[in-house]
């Protein structure tokens, strides 16, 4: 696929965002390991020079995808820089914000402190895969957050939507307190989080009325 | 304090299927191997490059560690456990709700998902000093920047120094000390069993290490005995913030009573040295008493005894006081 391509299938929207995950779809970056190792000459040439990455396949978002992979390369950085799944996001890359929080088989779990080659056999799912893939309806939790326009600045907003669609999986009817608990382990900078549970709660009365 | 820096440093990784496998990969690797359990501890290190082994040993692929199983005295816990399949299981909640209950006090429902029971208890200390890669004597070198006058130690020790002021950070810790657990140690040269409390030690005894375990010691299995099950139990965890945050201090007990009379106590506390400290002297004091308001205060007193504050954490010496008093005044 060419960029022009890429450009061509969505017109009205030629942003910065589309194309740098057109550059990372197209592979216009060669390895991306130029991308990632950008910068970091506390790594030592002579270290990372000698890692080689593996072809796998994983399972994303219900698709096989084939992707080079590092035996040190965190999910995250797979799913941003590789496969072009930006809407996981980075923010501290400690365990410790929860904007990366993916499903791993249905669990939600910090993309950022997993090694891509542990997931290997296990489906991941992204905020981008909440969606029906044949109709692009979106998922009870997605339009919860429609509805109740829950986020400010929203850069925490995929990880809270992960949490909140395996918290439903859990536990279907939860009480506003279950549901902060099931949400502690994401942050909102904006403190927006009475709204955030807002959403929650809409999210499980629609999830039961599926 | 955490800098996000581009990535980890390299290395091999290796992805064993069964415990012997993984022995003998640690025996060939030794020092500059790296066992990998959860990870939430170890990728904090590697990122910010202060450990750098050449061989990652991952675990997660190994299914004799995972689960829970009824064993003919009591619950055997797979090591890679995670915190959250401890926190729902239904023979864990119901006889030994203490251990349930503090496997829910860790982090957040994404580090209990992928945290594991063996991590937790074996996971080094936050010492921000020691974990940004100060040359202090728990990283071989020769001051603890966090005793020094100026320190930052709020968070560091009351009682248990020796040249290190550090704290065991684990949940489970003294959850499983409260219960008597048997930790089961295996190297290529069999297996050893020890008791939760023995588990861990301190710097007077190795300066480098939180439990007994050298580099080529893995923690297979948590063994609860039956002794304790369904005695009353008391766990509370203060920290900061009512999630992520590990422990300022924490307190556990388990108490067994003959009518209204205690016959048997176990109380542990962690966040107080560098390492969860049984008190033992405070057992003695309440067996025999009813948990009441004289012997929960008197326990306080005891379990204090030679309590000494670093220039910031003064505060944990009541603290420490007050959660044996609650725990004591719980049976009553």
């Amino acid at each position: 696929m060419s960029q022009t391509e890429l450009a061509g299938a969505q017109p009205k929207e030629f942003t910065r965002r589309t194309f740098i995950k057109g550059v990372i779809a197209t592979g216009a970056t060669v390895s991306s390991a130029g991308y990632l190792f950008r910068g970091t000459s506390l790594l030592g040439a002579a270290t990372y020079q000698t890692a080689t990455e593996r072809l796998i396949t994983l399972s994303i978002n219900g698709q096989d995808r084939r992707v080079d992979v590092l035996p040190h390369e965190t999910l995250a950085m797979t799913l941003r820089y590789k496969l072009g799944l930006t809407g996981t996001k980075l923010g501290c890359d400690r365990a410790e914000c929860g904007a990366c929080t993916v499903l791993v088989d249905g669990v939600n779990q910090y993309a950022c402190s997993m090694l891509t080659h542990q997931v290997r056999g296990r489906a991941v799912t992204t905020i981008e895969g909440l969606e029906n893939p044949d109709t692009g309806e979106l998922s009870v939790v997605q339009k919860a957050v429609m509805d109740e326009g829950g986020f400010q600045c929203a850069f925490c907003a995929p990880g809270f939507i992960m949490s909140m669609t395996s918290m439903l999986d859990t536990n279907p009817n939860p009480t506003r307190e279950e549901a902060a608990v099931a949400l502690s382990g994401n942050l909102c900078r904006c403190a927006d989080y009475e709204k955030i549970l807002n959403c929650a709660m809409r999210a499980a009365e629609l999830h039961r009325s599926v | 304090m955490a800098k996000i820096r581009d990535m980890i440093p390299a290395f091999e990784l290796l992805q064993p299927t069964s415990v012997e496998a993984a022995l003998d990969l640690m025996d060939e690797h030794r020092e500059e191997g790296w066992v990998l359990a959860g990870g939430l501890d170890s990728f904090d290190w590697f990122k910010d490059r202060i450990k750098r082994p050449s061989a990652v040993i991952d675990l997660g692929g190994i299914e004799e560690l995972k689960g829970i199983r009824e064993v003919a005295n009591g619950v055997e816990i797979g090591a890679m456990t995670s915190l959250t399949a401890i926190e729902r299981d239904e023979r864990i909640r119901s006889r030994f709700s203490i251990v349930a209950d503090a496997a829910h006090h860790v982090a957040t429902p994404q580090i209990r998902n992928q945290g594991t029971i063996g991590g937790n208890v074996s996971q080094d200390t936050r010492c921000w000093y020691y974990r940004s890669g100060w040359p202090c004597y728990r990283a071989g070198g020769n001051t603890c920047y966090a005793a020094a006058p100026q320190a930052m130690n709020r968070e560091h020790c009351i009682m248990g120094r020796s040249r290190c002021v550090a704290v065991n950070p684990s949940d489970t810790a003294p959850a499983l000390i409260a219960v008597d657990a048997k930790m089961i140690v295996e190297n290529s040269g069999g297996p050893r069993v020890f008791d939760a409390e023995d588990f861990f030690i301190g710097p007077s005894i190795d300066i480098t290490r939180m439990t007994v375990m050298g580099p080529r010691d893995l923690l297979t299995r948590i063994q609860i005995p039956a002794t304790w099950a369904d005695a009353d139990f008391y766990y509370e965890k203060v920290r900061d913030r009512g999630s992520w945050d590990f422990q300022l201090v924490s307190v556990a007990a388990a108490f067994r009573k003959s009518g209204n009379t205690i016959q048997e106590a176990r109380i542990a506390v962690n966040g107080v040295a560098p390492y969860p400290v049984r008190l033992e002297a405070v057992e003695r004091r309440i067996v025999g008493s009813t948990g009441d308001e004289a012997t929960a205060q008197a326990a306080g007193e005891i379990a204090i005894r030679g309590a000494q504050a670093l220039r910031h954490n003064d505060y944990k010496i009541p603290m420490m006081r007050n959660l044996v008093r609650r725990a004591v005044r719980s049976v009553a």
